[in-house]
């Protein structure tokens, strides 16, 4: 079938539909359908995007010129710089790298990659970004209320964030928790489905080993949070009890135990990074095969390599707990397992060279995405082992060290990676191919002054500058000009790298509105989800085209085969 | 050719081929939801381990508080025990003909009521003795724990009430049960340990 007649079919498809259910805007809305709903996570999460954008540029304003008028906001006040900050960081963690990478890629791809019509449980899915879409709604109504936002970190630590005296954000407190713990309960929901759907909705012939790393890695980041959530879920309704009814779980004074709350948190909040970082790192993957036209180096390695990762990430929390006075032979024992984590971390790292050695190496615009991410993320790692020593923390701890170091494993994650993801797939999604000069000044445009604006933070950490501080001025020692000279260069930095995002939004109108067509396998890929339609057709597959599978993902280049590719589904 | 098929609703599509499943959909998707729940509560128990440890001079429950009545919960503990037990007996009787499951599942979801309507009764004299949510930790571990359990019980016993609905309208299928099964099982298997924890 043409692509013309394709899109015919499709029309003609849509057109029929409009008589069942819901009607128009509504039709969004409540539809049931995983790539719509998918969708709807990623411009949520662009939106949320946006937000935590500004506010970051609204506080590195400020501290690169303490106290000026910053366009688009005005004076910031203490109280409101507490807020951007806390509001900064869980937005991007829980309203933008949680949603894009795991709920709108996961959404999109898996039914796709795995040959299914749907997810297992549509309604739950739907019923997933309606939570998720009031979460988002509470937090940002949050920052309006009386008091203004939360501004106690989006660590939470109590006792500043469990008694009102302290925050002096009595409503903005139980809000932020009340949206955070809502957002849980979306991503819950959608876990359960992207593991039911993996094990129970793959085409005939789809084994174990035949299912994309990227939908693997989407799945075992979602059971690393399902058995990683509990714990924090349990903590966050004591602390809400602490807020709200005046229980003392946290209090020392009342028998309590502030450090808990520090427990619970990472307990959830370590593996939390793996969560984020295994889709990534699934995307990566794949873009480098495809773009490398060559078998993935060691793909049950790369598995049980990523399984290892996981059953690692649960034994490693307490390595932000350094100063919080944990027992010094707790600090040893997680020194150690911290610093084995990077071992199967640096495996992952060697597999993605390995497939790329030897290989026939496309520089497209993905392709430039994914190697971004695996050269950023590796700075990140490596000043990762600085911190994840006890003695060594000692010194860095709060610090603009941890700072750049969690954004140099963060950024590469959410932005870099979630780049790579929809440069790569927007054809599939939107039917169009993407402007590739755009494509590639908007990359320079965004990893460049990345490196400008972290670099000199490394510097300002080491030199001692720490982490919750409004105004320097009131510091002399952390006041000279050197460091505000830094400081300035990396506000500026970001200036530059907001200003090349405008050329994103303008690549995705133009080659939405313009773009070429892209035809139903541009990149020449394997997996099932190019060989559907460019958007696919609801239920992804005509009835009796729905395919099967013959082999793995990754046979490029196969010797027997006069082109470089073998789709999985052709029998031969 | 494939106009005429890709025209169906979604709906009204007949079901894709797919890999045959070990395990059914609903019931897959509960037993994961239920390790996401072991994990809630394995951390509340861990919590009011830590702080139990740390309170001063063993004191627990502490000066003024009334003790949790161990009794009476045995009893309550072991008619919820029963119910799952019963409920098996359900499942087994449901897969040699679905009408041999009504009265065991009757039996299983009145006496998981029987259990929450006396922890009910239990928690009224407790707070007329004095012990409520901020009086202590002690007070505030006990009704935020039980409590969590109470919600699972009461949402379960739903779940049981809507699968005994279901087999009255000839609709249940032996996945559907399960799933409610699964969810029931953990509530009854996750008290015990409750038990030991809080009230012992």
């Amino acid at each position: 079938m043409s692509d013309t007649a394709g899109a015919a079919t499709q029309g003609e498809h849509h057109a029929h539909e409009d008589h069942h259910g819901p009607q128009g805007l509504l039709k969004y809305i409540w539809s049931t359908d995983h790539k719509m709903i998918g969708m709807q996570y990623m411009f949520t999460g662009m939106f949320m995007a946006v937000i935590g954008g500004f506010m970051a540029y609204v506080f590195r304003m400020q501290l690169a010129f303490p106290g000026m008028n910053v366009p688009g906001f005005g004076q910031v006040s203490p109280g409101e710089y507490n807020a951007l900050v806390t509001n900064h960081g869980t937005i991007m963690i829980f309203w933008v790298a949680m949603p894009v990478l795991i709920a709108a890629f996961g959404n999109f791809l898996i039914p796709l990659m795995i040959g299914a019509d749907d997810m297992v449980f549509p309604r739950i899915n739907r019923l997933s970004f309606q939570i998720f879409f009031l979460s988002a709604v509470i937090l940002l109504a949050s920052l309006f209320v009386q008091g203004g936002g939360f501004g106690g970190a989006w660590t939470a630590y109590p006792p500043l964030s469990a008694v009102a005296e302290y925050n002096q954000t009595n409503l903005g407190s139980s809000m932020w928790l009340i949206a955070v713990a809502l957002e849980f309960v979306a991503f819950l929901l959608g876990g359960i489905n992207f593991i039911t759907t993996l094990m129970n909705s793959r085409a005939p012939g789809m084994k174990a080993y035949d299912i994309p790393l990227v939908a693997w890695m989407i799945v075992i980041a979602s059971i690393l949070f399902m058995l990683s959530v509990g714990p924090l879920i349990a903590g966050a309704v004591m602390l809400l009890f602490d807020q709200t009814l005046g229980t003392g779980f946290y209090d020392p004074a009342r028998g309590g135990d502030p450090i808990l709350w520090q427990h619970l948190f990472w307990f959830f909040g370590h593996p939390e990074v793996y969560v984020v970082l295994l889709p990534a790192i699934g995307v990566t993957i794949e873009i480098i095969a495809t773009f490398a036209r060559k078998k993935v180096f060691g793909y049950k390695l790369m598995l049980y390599t990523t399984v290892a990762t996981g059953v690692l990430s649960f034994f490693v929390w307490a390595h932000h707990q350094f100063i919080a006075g944990i027992d010094p032979r707790m600090a040893n024992i997680f020194t150690i397992t911290t610093l084995l984590i990077s071992v199967p971390i640096a495996e992952l790292c060697f597999v993605i060279i390995a497939t790329l050695y030897g290989g026939s190496i496309r520089l497209t615009t993905p392709m430039l995405w994914a190697l971004a991410f695996m050269a950023e993320f590796l700075i990140g790692g490596v000043t990762g082992i600085f911190l994840g020593a006890s003695g060594a923390d000692i010194f860095f701890h709060d610090t603009y060290f941890v700072l750049a170091h969690f954004h140099y494993t963060f950024f590469p994650i959410a932005i870099i990676g979630t780049f790579a993801a929809f440069t790569y797939w927007f054809p599939k999604m939107f039917g169009k191919m993407m402007n590739d000069t755009l494509g590639k000044i908007h990359f320079w445009g965004t990893v460049i002054p990345f490196n400008f604006i972290f670099i000199p933070l490394f510097i300002l950490g080491l030199g001692g500058q720490h982490r919750r501080i409004y105004n320097y001025q009131h510091f002399p020692e952390l006041a000279g000009a050197d460091m505000y000279v830094l400081r300035q260069i990396a506000t500026i930095a970001l200036l530059v790298m907001l200003a090349f995002q405008l050329v994103f939004f303008f690549n995705c109108i133009k080659s939405w509105m313009s773009g070429e067509k892209a035809g139903r396998n541009p990149w020449k890929s394997n997996t099932l989800e190019w060989t559907t339609e460019s958007p696919p057709p609801h239920g992804n597959w005509p009835v009796d085209e729905m395919p099967n599978v013959y082999r793995g993902p990754y046979e490029y280049a196969h010797p027997d085969r006069e082109e470089d590719y073998w789709p999985q589904n052709e029998p031969n | 050719m494939t106009t005429q098929a890709a025209t169906h609703p979604v709906e009204h599509r007949p079901a894709p081929q797919k890999r045959p499943k070990m395990i059914a959909d609903g019931v897959l998707g509960m037993l994961i939801f239920v390790f996401t729940e072991i994990m809630l509560f394995a951390g509340f128990i861990s919590a009011h381990a830590i702080v139990r440890s740390q309170v001063a001079g063993e004191m627990w429950p502490p000066y003024g508080q009334p003790r949790l009545p161990v009794q009476e919960t045995a009893v309550n503990t072991a008619a919820l025990l029963l119910s799952g037990i019963v409920l098996i007996v359900a499942q087994v009787a449901f897969k040699k003909g679905a009408v041999r499951a009504k009265v065991p599942l009757l039996i299983a979801t009145l006496l998981g009521a029987f259990f929450v309507f006396s922890q009910g009764t239990e928690w009224t004299a407790l707070i007329s003795e004095g012990l409520t949510l901020t009086s202590s930790t002690y007070g505030g571990f006990f009704y935020t724990i039980v409590g969590a359990h109470a919600l699972h019980a009461i949402a379960a016993i739903g779940g049981l009430v809507w699968a005994f609905y279901e087999l009255h309208e000839n609709r249940l299928t032996s996945a559907k049960l399960g799933t409610v099964a699964v969810f029931w099982y953990f509530v009854v298997l996750v008290w015990p340990v409750l038990y030991v924890k809080v009230y012992l």
